[in-house]
């Protein structure tokens, strides 16, 4: 890759995609691929709002790559609660790490970051704008199942407030693919999406109702609609149900569907689709680490990693 | 301005500057913009929904004893695309400016997104970038198409 940092799946080409997929496919079968390289290099964690799983993630692949990691704590016990500016946090930081993944509730932090550190700085989350980690291990695991190109994707759930929604959205313009939209009226995608998705040339149509698309689909890619998001509880009730699947609604499905969610899920996929051929979803979370790791050597690896060693003959050197 | 009416609307200043074919309703938004809110002490002149063949209403300013900076009419063409700014010195007009859309602004607008990090108390300016037919934060993302006066981040 040839940016400083990771923070939004728009700055992402096809190129850069898959040199990172290819190569978190070589870690997958080797971790040991990298050697010693990162035995000095030491990742920061800042994790202003809680995510255990990406995390953790992030944690497991620092140290897989034989790197380590420090961890900010959580956000009661450290000087961000006393006040302190995120600019302010992130320079401190810098001075400890090489690198920096940060997960913040607002919407642009991972862009402010960048702009006061010369580390690199990954968004693993920023409020409902982008999550362009988990975005990669969604193409990842959606390329072992269905292939990346002339694919239809259903994108279903809150796709006003989630995030991975964005990035995977404005990733898949990278490729030939078809995308539906199902949500209720009130969760559709925001105009700024919309506005960078019809700047790529996406093909995109948006639905209420999952039975309009469903049989089409290669891929369905499920995300929680959050209680929270409703001012009252019946007008959650309302929806809510509508975009919940089962196994029985994928009946109408076809064989080869993909189904995927980025975790936690609630309610939304019901457990009697985790034994079908249809659930892609635990696999795409265990795919977290190997891509993790394969973006972290593209972010920190400098000139003798990233292209080289992913262009090159399989990184055994 | 020979249009008697205009004439009675809008006095002529000496020195100064008037702002001409401004989008009618936007004359408080054009000041704002400059920072001029009357306690300077320069004269200003505002003529709203003035008839205009143009635009068919527009607004006019003129501010005396004050020239805009080339970047002070840039920022003007989001809000009056259609504005001509006339320099105007010993009552004749010595240079006559169409506004130019820039490519960003900053530190001008404030983020309509209130979940957006540069309304979180941080050091930094707001940053737009120019887009077809509105604004862009470049943190954010959140467009402004409409009113993009009301978000005029306080002088
Ligand atoms: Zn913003």
């Amino acid at each position: 890759m040839r940016h400083d940092h990771l923070l939004s799946a728009g700055q992402l080409t096809r190129e850069d995609i898959e040199a990172v997929l290819d190569r978190a496919a070589e870690l997958d079968a080797d971790p040991g691929a990298v050697g010693d390289r990162y035995a000095d290099t030491l990742l920061a964690l800042c994790f202003f709002e809680p995510s255990t799983r990406t995390k953790m993630s992030f944690d497991t692949a620092m140290k897989r790559l034989g790197g380590a990691t420090v961890d900010m704590g959580t956000v009661e016990s450290s000087s961000v609660k006393k006040g302190e500016s995120l600019a302010d946090t992130v320079r401190v930081i810098e001075g400890y790490a090489d690198g920096i993944v940060l997960r913040h509730p607002s919407e642009g932090a991972a862009k402010l970051a960048s702009q006061f550190v010369d580390v690199p700085v990954v968004n693993a989350g920023d409020g409902a704008g982008q999550h362009p980690s988990q975005t990669l291990l969604d193409l990842y695991t959606m390329r072992e199942r269905a292939g990346l190109d002339d694919l239809t994707v259903g994108i279903m759930g809150d796709l006003k407030y989630g995030r991975t929604v964005h990035s995977l959205a404005e990733a898949l313009t990278n490729f030939d693919a078809r995308m539906h939209f199902v949500s209720p009226e009130s969760l559709r995608l925001p105009r700024s999406v919309q506005f960078d998705l019809h700047d790529a040339g996406a093909r995109l149509r948006e639905h209420t109702d999952l039975d309009e698309v469903l049989g089409e689909l290669d891929v369905l890619y499920v995300t929680r609609i959050q209680r929270e998001r409703f001012p009252d509880e019946n007008e959650y009730q309302k929806v809510a149900g509508e975009y919940q699947i089962d196994a029985e609604t994928l009946d109408a499905a076809r064989d080869d569907l993909t189904v995927m969610h980025p975790l936690p899920r609630v309610d939304e996929i019901a457990p009697d689709v985790d034994d079908t051929e249809y659930a892609a979803y635990f696999a795409q979370a265990h795919n977290g680490v190997p891509v993790r790791m394969a973006l972290l050597d593209a972010l920190l690896g400098g000139d003798d990693a990233g292209d080289g060693a992913v262009a090159a003959d399989g990184g055994d050197a | 301005m020979s249009d008697p009416e205009r004439e009675l609307r809008v006095s002529k200043i000496r020195n100064g500057t008037v702002i001409d074919h401004i989008t009618a309703g936007q004359a408080l938004n054009v000041l704002a913009i400059l920072g001029i809110d009357g306690d300077e002490g320069v004269g200003v002149s505002i003529g709203m929904n003035v008839p205009s063949d143009k635009l068919g209403t527009k607004d006019v300013v003129k501010v005396e004893d004050r020239e805009l900076s080339q970047g002070e009419v840039d920022v003007l063409s989001l809000l009056a695309p259609e504005a001509t700014v006339n320099i105007v010195r010993e009552f004749e007009v010595v240079d006559k400016k169409r506004v130019e859309r820039p490519e960003r602004v900053v530190g001008l607008l404030t983020c309509p997104n209130h979940n957006c990090i540069t309304n979180q108390d941080e050091p930094v300016e707001s940053a737009f970038g120019v887009v077809d037919d509105g604004v862009r934060c470049e943190f954010c993302g959140e467009i402004v198409r409409e009113d993009i006066g009301d978000h005029l981040a306080v002088h």
